[in-house]
């Protein structure tokens, strides 16, 4: 993918050891089933719960595998291939295991006449991923570019797993990362 | 207000007020600054009397299609035996825009009272409010606000005591641009790919579900609330150009300014004083090369053109861009133009839905040509093929995505053409083609 | 329908007037102009994503997608205008940058509409410099493989399996121009009717595994025909390349299968092209079965048969013809014909209404009954000693054969001499198989439907009609036959149900044949009925 307009979309990272090889324990049991039924209830359609459904995976399990597009599926009478439509349309669904830390950098032009490259590359170095959509080696962290999180005004905005840090510049990229476990 | 920074003098912050104040976000806070009773009252008046409110104050879509709000309520015909939906557009992506996630997150129960007045003023007893899914902390403090105002029982059978039901819904997106276009949403909304749907039928005949749906942005339904406690003539007051445009807006502004951030004035303002005035002008020795005035889907201004332009839906069309979202980015002139348009189309080729051909397969064709161009290794009859292309992925596609991607490259070589003639090598260079 | 509202528009200069409701393309059809498309297909719901059916309509600002654009009374559309012809230019362009213009070696090529479009309209050149986007060919399962880098994302494929199937296998994976059909791995294109993807395909996109590389499209004849794998009596398409059967393709009738034909009959065509066929007559002489001309053979038969009673072994996979005529055969000697069914389990095409992979897995069951013969397990039941063992085209297999000492002899109107009897055939009359004769099928729903020949008979092989009509002719029958039509003509004015139907009224779409207790109970006249 050397010529794609988003060059670190399509790279699959390392896989962790324990991610694929582990047998596939349902999502929906218990409690989660029980929030599902709920959900279900706001919707006229099954399908429409889709989403949220596959939200509740990756919170759970951290990435939407193949085994969670089938038990989604299922639930909501839908096909897997059906499913896994879906799932490539969103960009925010993990299709693999990510870092402990899911570092999502907003490049797009409002911040890119900012900085957000030097954020980016600052990243890239400080949490030794070395290249986009990688996860270091201790596993710690996956660094991707984001198109426009919607921040603009505090150029440059990145999201660490759901946490949004505003007016990042490379010098402030360790004292940051410091913080995280 | 021009939240973060303090609120300037010319600003008139009407839904930015409490942004900032952290005591409003809570139901009790929001109550004490006079929420939830612009609701009461609507609740006691007939649906057609609050669309005629609407439509009288003049108020205009805010998410970038300027529709006229009261006459889309209008389309929703009441008593026609089927479920009615709103759908509040809180996908805000389109760059340069930051407006409603300020809203959401100051004032959520601002939205939530706008989404259950509209939600009653269209005969809806469901409403959606699609949150895009980078938009973690809005979602958080949106959730919490719907939480709070159905255990106060202002949500549910029995809305504010009325005896009407309104059931106000979050719904999350998963990081689509395109779910902010009304109909991608709606497919969104339903667990489909977030492709944009043919029109006709429209919304208001077969939406959301297939049924009636009425789709507004976040700011527009925050302002409803305003409008009905106000009445429509205070807020036609706020007018400062044309007729056509009245009411408050925020802007969103960022890029290469001296002080980012929201600021609410009245439609009409003098883009020049905003721009130097409010906003700080230009960082520290530098000048401003070119300006979007409303999101990245629109056409750029020339420092010049900016300056005689008036805020408002008429006055950017006359100095040949849009007010669009309202989100401003500035550009100075250390930037090379090329580029940035390069990253603007990169953008979109990374968000097209991939349903229609031109926009599929021109958004990444027209970002691969800028990129190379940008890299120097551009030829002189490019310019021509990305303007041929461009006008191919005009006007020709199910939603305008694909014309969005043309437009800063149309705008970018009318006015920034030398930049691109600068990069391109005048003799072309021997490339060694392996064989 | 009378009650329907009729719409009068203006297309390339030609007033037309069609039902209100209808597409600005499918109105073009009606006046004689293809407008340029990909994502439309009449059997599937309307996409609007190929943007190649662009036209333009006046008092309309933009181009107008024909597919999606209903007609409006008076308008006025311009499918050649200089501006419409420019846009599906650009479609074309933008539909082949990343294309890898492998025409030389593509299975699709002269049936592409990719090619056929950018020849009749396209640039002559590329503007396209950057490196083309490159996706692996997938196996889809089934019989389809897709090669994603010809593929269009017109998603004919993808409509097709979720609203005509409904089984939603396919999808549209990723999006902006990574874009590509996918599927879930491990579920493959496995549904009974999976293979129309291929067909619906305009591009070189999905392929069928089973015909790659065996032909050029221009290289094939095409003859209309009908499917023999069930009941249904699907339209068909026999192609044929050197007189050999290569490919089998459904011919769409909005009566019996819209557009579609399952796999089972798509792939069941081997068969036609078999090696080891009946081709000369075959006398036994003295214990001595050697060839005979036909004029012997023929006499052998009839008087084999005279004054006896024949048991007939019929297949329901031959002609209304052949067994009018066999059946003649049956009357004349006072005997019994009956037929048996291969079945299989029903396969339905649920998107489409009353089309399924029928049970019965021969394509004449209700000809043979309405003609006249008994359907049974077990056709030799009540075979007498001292009757004539008539099988007609049966291949006998899967049979228990009993022992035929005590029949007066056996004769085999077949394709192929049937294993089980071998050497206690008395004569054989080799026939055409259904691609090499005319002739017509009733369908489960008792509708007529012809056939053409295809490819030629081996060696003395005849058509089925004309053996049965020599032969029923040398019993005493006054009637000679020279074409098939004129057997049917004999048929439709001796078998009340046929009557009024001709091959010429058949056409290529078939009649139902009477209900003839309907039409009797209402009195209705057969010419009035129809």
């Amino acid at each position: 993918m050397s010529h794609g307009p988003q060059a670190g979309a399509g790279q699959v990272p390392a896989p962790s050891p324990h991610a694929y090889s582990a047998p596939y324990e349902p999502v929906f049991v218990g409690a989660r089933r029980a929030e599902l039924d709920t959900l279900l209830t706001r919707y006229p359609s099954k399908m429409a719960a889709l989403l949220p459904a596959l939200w509740m995976v990756q919170e759970d399990r951290g990435w939407v595998s193949a085994e969670g597009m089938a038990e989604v599926a299922e639930l909501l009478e839908l096909t897997p291939a059906y499913v896994k439509g879906v799932v490539t349309f969103y960009t925010m669904y993990h299709q693999h295991p990510v870092g402990r830390h899911f570092v999502q950098v907003c490049t797009t032009t409002p911040c890119g006449v900012c900085g957000a490259e030097d954020v980016m590359k600052a990243l890239l170095h400080h949490t030794g991923c070395g290249e986009l959509g990688l996860t270091s080696a201790d596993g710690r962290f996956t660094v991707i570019e984001v198109e426009c999180l919607g921040a603009c005004g505090f150029a440059t905005p990145v999201m660490i797993n759901d946490t949004l840090v505003e007016s990042v510049t490379p010098e402030r990229v360790p004292e940051i990362l410091a913080e995280l476990d | 207000m021009g939240y973060p920074h303090p609120s300037h003098a010319r600003e008139t912050p009407v839904i930015s007020r409490y942004f900032g104040d952290p005591g409003a976000r809570t139901l009790e806070g929001w109550k004490q600054r006079g929420g939830y009773e612009a609701l009461e009252k609507a609740l006691g008046m007939e649906p057609a009397d609050i669309v005629t409110v609407i439509k009288d104050s003049g108020l205009r879509g805010r998410g970038g299609a300027g529709f006229p709000t009261g006459m889309k309520w209008s389309f929703m015909r009441p008593g026609d035996g089927k479920p009615h939906y709103l759908a509040c557009n809180a996908d805000e992506s389109e760059p340069g825009t930051f407006k409603d996630r300020e809203i959401m997150r100051w004032t959520p129960h601002g939205l939530v009272e706008g989404v259950a007045l509209g939600a009653y003023a269209i005969g809806a007893e469901t409403a959606y409010i699609y949150i895009r899914g980078e938009f973690t902390e809005p979602l958080y403090w949106m959730t919490r606000a719907v939480e709070e105002a159905y255990a106060a029982g202002i949500l549910g059978a029995n809305a504010m005591g009325s005896g009407k039901r309104i059931d106000v819904h979050i719904h999350r997106g998963a990081g689509a641009y395109i779910c902010g276009e009304e109909t991608a949403l709606m497919n969104s909304l339903e667990g489909r790919r977030g492709n944009p749907r043919i029109k006709p039928p429209f919304p208001a005949v077969a939406g959301l579900f297939g049924q009636p749906t009425t789709i507004n942005n976040v700011e527009t339904l925050t302002a409803a609330p305003y409008i009905l406690k106000n009445g429509a003539e205070w807020y036609k007051a706020f007018c400062l150009s044309s007729p056509k445009s009245t009411g408050t807006k925020l802007f969103s502004v960022c890029g290469n300014v001296r002080r980012p951030g929201n600021y609410e004035v009245v439609l009409g303002f003098p883009f020049k004083d905003f721009l130097y005035d409010v906003c700080g002008g230009p960082p520290e020795g530098r000048k401003f090369k070119a300006i979007i005035p409303g999101g990245s889907s629109v056409p750029f201004l020339t420092p010049e053109e900016a300056d005689g332009a008036m805020m408002d839906y008429e006055g950017f069309v006359a100095a040949g861009s849009m007010l669009g979202s309202g989100g401003v980015i500035c550009f100075d002139d250390t930037q090379n133009m090329v580029r940035q348009i390069a990253r603007l189309t990169r953008f979109y080729a990374h968000e097209s839905c991939a349903q229609c051909t031109q926009c599929r397969e021109g958004t990444a064709w027209t970002t691969r040509t800028l990129e190379r161009i940008a890299a120097g290794e551009g030829r002189a009859e490019d310019l021509d093929t990305l303007l041929s292309v461009a006008q191919n992925m005009t006007g020709t596609t199910i939603c305008v995505l694909s014309d969005s991607c043309a437009t800063p490259v149309v705008s970018g070589l009318k006015k920034f053409r030398s930049e691109f003639e600068a990069l391109i090598p005048k003799t072309r260079s021997q490339v060694a083609v392996a064989v | 329908m009378a009650d329907q509202k009729m719409i009068s528009l203006t297309i390339e200069g030609r007033t037309v007037s069609v039902p209100e409701g209808t597409s600005i393309l499918e109105a073009s059809k009606v006046a004689g102009v293809l407008v340029p498309h990909y994502c439309y297909h009449p059997g599937l719901p309307v996409a609007a994503v190929c943007r190649m059916c662009l036209v333009e309509v006046e008092k309309m600002p933009k181009l107008a997608p024909s597919c999606a654009t209903a007609v409006a009374e008076g308008q006025v559309v311009h499918v050649h205008s200089e501006r419409a012809r420019e846009a599906r230019k650009g479609v074309l362009e933008f539909l082949l940058i990343n294309h890898p213009l492998d025409c030389p070696i593509c299975d699709q090529s002269g049936e592409c509409e990719l090619q056929d479009y950018t020849f009749a309209e396209g640039r002559k050149d590329s503007r396209f410099l950057e490196p083309k986007r490159f996706n692996p060919v997938e196996d889809f399962g089934g019989d389809v493989i897709y090669v994603p880098n010809r593929c269009i994302l017109c998603t004919r494929c993808v409509r097709f399996m979720d609203t005509v199937a409904k089984d939603t296998v396919l999808n549209v994976s990723e999006r902006g121009d990574r874009a590509l059909i996918g599927k879930f791995e491990g579920k493959d294109l496995t549904h009974a009717w999976a293979g129309n993807v291929i067909d619906l395909c305009p591009v070189g996109a999905l392929l069928s595994k089973d015909s790659l590389n065996k032909a050029r499209a221009w290289e094939l004849d095409r003859t209309a025909s009908i499917c023999t794998g069930c009941s249904q009596g699907c339209n068909m398409i026999i192609e044929t390349r050197d007189n050999v059967v290569v490919r089998q393709r459904p011919r769409p009738n909005a009566d019996v299968n819209e557009f579609f034909l399952c796999d089972y009959g798509r792939l069941n065509y081997r068969w036609l092209n078999r090696q080891d066929r009946a081709e000369f007559p075959m006398v036994r002489l003295q214990g001595n079965f050697a060839p005979a001309d036909w004029e012997v053979a023929l006499e052998s038969a009839a008087s084999l048969l005279n004054g006896r009673r024949a048991h007939v072994v019929a297949s329901p996979g031959l002609s209304n013809e052949a067994l009018f005529l066999l059946k003649q055969l049956v009357d004349r000697t006072g005997g019994t014909g009956v037929f048996r069914v291969r079945t299989g389990p029903e396969a339905p095409l649920p998107g489409v209404e009353d089309l399924a992979l029928r049970a019965d897995r021969a394509p004449n069951v209700t000809g043979a009954e309405l003609l006249g013969f008994t359907r049974t397990e077990r056709p030799f039941q009540g075979l007498g000693a001292g009757e004539v063992l008539v099988v007609a085209d049966d291949d006998l297999d899967g049979l228990d054969v009993p022992a035929l000492d005590g029949v007066a002899g056996v004769i085999v109107i077949g394709t192929t001499l049937p294993l089980a009897l071998a050497n206690g055939v008395s004569i054989l009359l080799p026939i055409a198989n259904v691609a090499e004769e005319e002739g017509t099928f009733t369908n489960l729903r008792g509708r007529v439907q012809r056939f053409l020949q295809a490819k030629a008979a081996p060696a003395l092989a005849r058509p089925s009609w004309f053996v049965l009509g020599d032969l029923v002719q040398l019993l005493g029958s006054p009637a000679a036959y020279y074409l098939a039509s004129e057997v049917f003509a004999a048929l439709a004015a001796a078998q009340p149900e046929f009557r009024g139907l001709s091959y010429e009224r058949l056409g290529l779409r078939g009649l139902p044949v009477l209900d003839a207790a309907a039409e009797a109970a209402a009195g209705v006249p057969a010419e009035a009925a129809r």
